[in-house]
């Protein structure tokens, strides 16, 4: 039994490993489509990792070991967010390493490193980028924190596959407060992915950068790692969603066996592509937002989780 | 076998008599503290003999503590035939003291070993002065925890204030440092009274001084929360709670950076030991509003401090704010525990109380650590401006990577140890809307939203600290003269990561330490759901964490994809300037700054601060940026009371006229007075 959840767990983090550039990809595809633009192949990422891969890396003077590990470190992370997320089974063996609040810590962890090492080389745009990537970071977590209070309250966990396994459970009408929190969660996921409203990730105007200038100086497969775990991210953060608020298909406890499996990947990758493109669509109707207009988006989005949690409150009192 | 069963006598007869081996290793730290005097001024052997010698003891002070924390004895106590004629030193040592003696040993042993190598001649104080007061200072806090009676309690607070406010002024031909030194005296005094009258409550009328006449007495909730009032006051003063913390940002940046580490690590923690020992253990009756206000002053300081913390440009300021905030987490798990505990929920009491717990360990030692690290700096580069560092990961390698794991743990990331505190208490949170209080419920959920943007903003002031301290480039040309620091401060400093390493990734053990702490004090521990891999406070669906398998896995990952890039990808790498999007001319001004760091903070929080800021005009030849932050609570409180004394005390002078023939009138009057009274 042990090891069959082991292979469950491998399969799952490389098909994370797979998919996150193709998500991107799927977005970038909507986008174009939606702006009427000639839309670049979906394995278009894959094509840049392989052409990034093959590059030779050209490495700042004053680089220190810390700037050349951080790219191994956010994959690390990454990846292992990806083992951790029950994004097909809820049965994993990693599953327990972390619940949905360590989750948030070990995003953290990463966005640490990302920041530290755009501080390393000493450039004017890699400082401006780490400071305004901690800025976002420290308003997003609340309003992430408050959401996941909602789901506590609903579920009475914060361990991931027993969220999935509570709000799986069938019932006959959906609580508002899981509508509020899911709004707020969306727009959490918009800011820490560093997309519009917040950040554009295609822009190529420096003094608007925020994730774009932290990793001005990555090169070759330095980038590419950290380009992967940015897709890797963003794949993170739309399976804790789905996690959260949209659980079927993923195989719960007791659903063992190849069909359970197969039904979830097929249940995860429609979801994909529908979150894809509401997520192209979203970025394709908004602008981007001044960066000190950022608290205000961000204090919505916690606002709306907190109406979350008194509408639940007020439900039960 | 035979062998094995020695061990374990030799450990029984350890634990059986731990009060009285603490004892004589305390009383060896005195010994060292006085055999300075042989060689008053030479640093060799007074620094590099003696206090090797003391770290050693530290480290038995931390054995033997956790020896009796492990093997859970009864109290035992010890009466001396010290102090008043009727009131000899009692002394006990319990399953509380020993947790924080623990703390104690564990970060004093790094700090020592530190301070063996830190210390330079014609600095400050002779070395055999600062060898003794460090070694008194060393000796109060553990009577302190020590302490079964209030006599000896007081002794050791006061003799503990000295010793540190003569640490602190330690560089006394300064001018600030001599202010700052004053403002500490002060504070520990006011706070000092409030704890003596705290005392006179809890003795509820028996006039018994000893802690078992206190646990005796039945007080009236009134007198009970005078005490309460009275203790939290007086201890706060001491950790530095706001309204009480102006001290603190004051004397950790005068003190010499292994005193501002003695401080910060362990001396707050005595008045977290204080306080828990009066609320927990004296008292007996606990109303839920405290608990209520403690998470209100602890939520405030942790925004205040963190806040504070993000827009200083001194880096042991920084520091000292950073404390702020850590202490205001601290006393919000107190405040958690005695909610839950007034509410009969007995389990996340003991949880909340836990990650106060636990957090205060973790704090002594990744602030020690970092406070250790910023004197590792100075040496290396005489300032404490930040914006006169940068780039020191360079020309400091080890002291660089000591403080990225302070740094990292501080910060509260996962798999060091702060993250594991600050998860508990997110946890406890959680369990808020179970309190049969319905305004509390919802409100006490924004109390975690608080807490979470305390954790995040902690994460901004470290990547701060870190960032401008060792990365980048460096912001003056005779940094390149900056060199690491010595074989002992290094061991000093690994010591103290290795700390913050292992109780991140097997925090079971310090979840058992404190567990052991919770079911003496609340009858109920959160241990139980743990294994060797996991902790599970509630229960493993509930929520459960592996700092062990997160490192090995993050390890394992990132060996993995070296392997595979190595082995896939070709591994060139071409050194060339920085690209920074093709701009020429870059220097190390165009780098973020310290105040540039600080400007998201004083955009978005400008209300916390009273701001004075001078703006270069477009035509001047030499541009000058000015900027003054100050504390509002200064001018709004403390300014106010000093006049307030200031003009009492010229009022009261008019009394004093100067003439002999008029005092003599005084004491005519006074005893013309006396005798109408008395007959």
């Amino acid at each position: 039994m042990r090891g069959i959840s082991f292979i469950r767990q491998f399969v799952e983090i490389g098909l994370a490993i797979a998919i996150a550039p193709l998500f991107s990809g799927w977005i970038a595809q909507c986008r174009a489509w939606m702006q009427s633009r000639s839309a670049p192949l979906l394995w278009q990422p894959f094509r840049m990792l392989r052409k990034l891969f093959h590059k030779e890396v050209a490495l700042a003077t004053d680089a220190s070991p810390l700037f050349r590990a951080t790219p191994y470190v956010l994959f690390g992370t990454m990846v292992l967010a990806a083992g951790i997320i029950p994004s097909l089974v809820t049965d994993l063996p990693f599953a327990r390493v972390a619940d949905s609040i360590a989750l948030i810590g070990l995003f953290a962890t990463a966005r640490v490193f990302l920041s530290l090492a755009a501080m390393d080389i000493g450039t004017a745009f890699g400082t401006l980028g780490a400071r305004r990537e901690m800025m976002i970071g420290f308003l997003a977590e609340p309003a992430l924190l408050m959401v996941l209070f909602n789901a506590f309250l609903l579920y009475g966990k914060t361990a991931l596959p027993s969220l999935v396994e509570g709000s799986s459970a069938p019932r006959s009408v959906v609580d508002p407060s899981v509508i509020f929190a899911a709004v707020a969660f969306v727009m959490v996921l918009l800011a820490e992915n560093a997309r519009i409203p917040i950040d554009n990730p295609a822009t190529h105007l420096e003094l608007t950068m925020i994730h774009e200038s932290m990793i001005l100086e990555y090169s070759g497969r330095h980038l590419a790692l950290v380009e992967w775990a940015s897709s890797l991210k963003l794949f993170n953060y739309a399976c804790m969603g789905f996690a959260l608020f949209v659980p079927w298909g993923i195989a719960t406890h007791g659903a063992d066996g190849g069909v359970p499996l197969l039904m979830a990947v097929a249940a995860l990758i429609g979801k994909l592509v529908i979150a894809g493109a509401a997520l192209a669509l979203i970025e394709s109707l908004s602008a981007k937002l001044r960066i000190f207009r950022a608290p205000e988006y961000l204090a919505m989005s916690f606002l709306l989780a907190v109406l979350g949690l008194l509408v639940h409150l007020l439900q039960g009192a | 076998m035979n062998f094995l069963q020695t061990i374990s006598e030799e450990t029984a007869s350890l634990a059986a008599n731990g009060l009285r081996f603490i004892l004589m290793l305390v009383a060896i730290w005195m010994i060292l503290g006085l055999l300075g005097w042989f060689r008053p001024h030479s640093i060799r052997y007074v620094a590099r003999a003696l206090f090797p010698i003391g770290a050693l003891v530290c480290l038995g002070v931390a054995v033997l503590a956790g020896i009796f924390l492990a093997t859970g004895h009864e109290p035992e106590v010890l009466v001396l035939p010290l102090g008043l004629p009727d009131l000899p030193f009692h002394l006990r040592l319990d399953v509380l003291s020993s947790f924080f003696l623990l703390l104690l040993g564990l970060a004093a042993a790094g700090i020592s070993t530190f301070a063996a190598g830190y210390f330079r001649s014609g600095e400050g104080s002779a070395p055999a002065l600062l060898g003794l007061q460090y070694h008194v200072f060393l000796t109060a806090m553990a009577m302190v925890m020590l302490a079964d009676d209030a006599y000896l309690f007081m002794v050791a607070w006061e003799t503990m204030a000295l010793s540190s406010y003569f640490l602190v002024t330690s560089h006394h031909r300064i001018p600030e440092i001599r202010m700052a030194g004053f403002l500490y005296l002060v504070m520990a005094h006011v706070g000092a009274i409030c704890i003596l009258l705290c005392f006179g409550v809890l003795q509820g009328g028996s006039w018994q001084f000893t802690f078992d006449a206190m646990r005796g007495a039945s007080l009236t909730p009134f007198l009970a929360t005078t005490a309460f009032l009275l203790a939290l006051v007086g201890f706060g003063a001491k950790a530095g709670l706001v309204p009480m913390h102006v001290w603190l940002p004051e004397a950790h940046p005068a003190a010499p950076s292994p005193v501002s580490a003695m401080m910060s690590g362990i001396m707050l923690k005595t008045a977290i030991y204080g306080i828990l020992r009066i609320s927990f253990d004296l008292l007996h009756v606990r109303l839920w509003w405290w608990g209520v206000l403690l998470i209100f002053l602890g939520l405030f300081s942790g925004i205040f401090g963190a806040i504070f913390a993000a827009v200083q440009t001194d880096m042991k300021r920084l520091l000292a704010y950073s404390s702020i905030e850590n202490i205001g987490l601290i006393f919000t798990g107190i405040g958690l525990s005695i909610l839950f505990e007034t509410c009969n929920l007995h389990l996340f009491a003991a949880l909340a109380l836990s990650a106060a717990l636990i957090h205060a360990l973790n704090h002594s030692l990744f602030k020690s650590l970092l406070f250790l690290v910023t004197g590792s700096v100075l040496h290396a580069t005489q300032t404490r401006n930040l914006g006169k560092l940068g780039g020191l990961i360079r020309r400091m390698p080890w002291v660089a990577t000591l403080a990225l794991v302070g740094t990292l743990s501080i910060a509260g990331l996962p798999p060091f140890n702060g993250f594991v505190s600050e998860w508990l208490l997110l946890q406890s949170f959680l369990f808020t809307p179970q309190i049969p209080h319905a305004f509390l419920n919802m409100l006490i959920p924004l109390g975690a939203a608080a807490m979470a943007l305390i954790v995040a903003l902690a994460a901004y002031v470290m990547v701060k600290f870190y960032g401008v301290i060792f990365l980048g480039q460096p912001r003056e040309a005779s940094l390149v003269n900056a060199h690491d620091a010595n074989w002992l401060e290094c061991l000093g400093l690994g010591w103290l990561a290795l700390g913050c390493i292992l109780i991140g990734v097997l925090p079971q053990f310090a979840l058992g330490a404190a567990a052991k702490v919770t079911q003496n004090l609340l009858n109920q521990s959160v241990a139980s759901g743990s294994t060797v891999w996991f902790i599970a406070p509630i229960a493993p669906e509930q929520a459960s964490y592996s700092g062990l398998i997160l490192l090995f896995g993050i390890v394992g990952v990132v060996g993995v994809t070296f392997v595979l890039v190595r082995l896939l990808a070709h591994g060139r790498v071409r050194r060339t300037p920085a690209w920074d999007c093709g701009y020429p001319w870059q220097t190390p001004r165009m780098q973020d700054t310290a105040e540039g760091f600080g400007q998201p903070i004083r955009h978005m929080f400008g209300i916390f601060f009273r701001m004075e800021r001078d703006m270069p005009a477009p035509t001047d030849s030499v541009p000058r940026y000015r900027i003054y932050l100050e504390d509002r609570l200064w001018r709004g409180i403390y300014l106010p009371i000093a006049r307030g004394v200031q003009g009492l005390a010229d009022a009261v002078s008019v009394l004093q006229g100067g003439r002999l023939s008029i005092y003599l009138l005084y004491s005519f009057v006074t005893l013309l007075a006396l005798l109408v009274f008395v007959l």
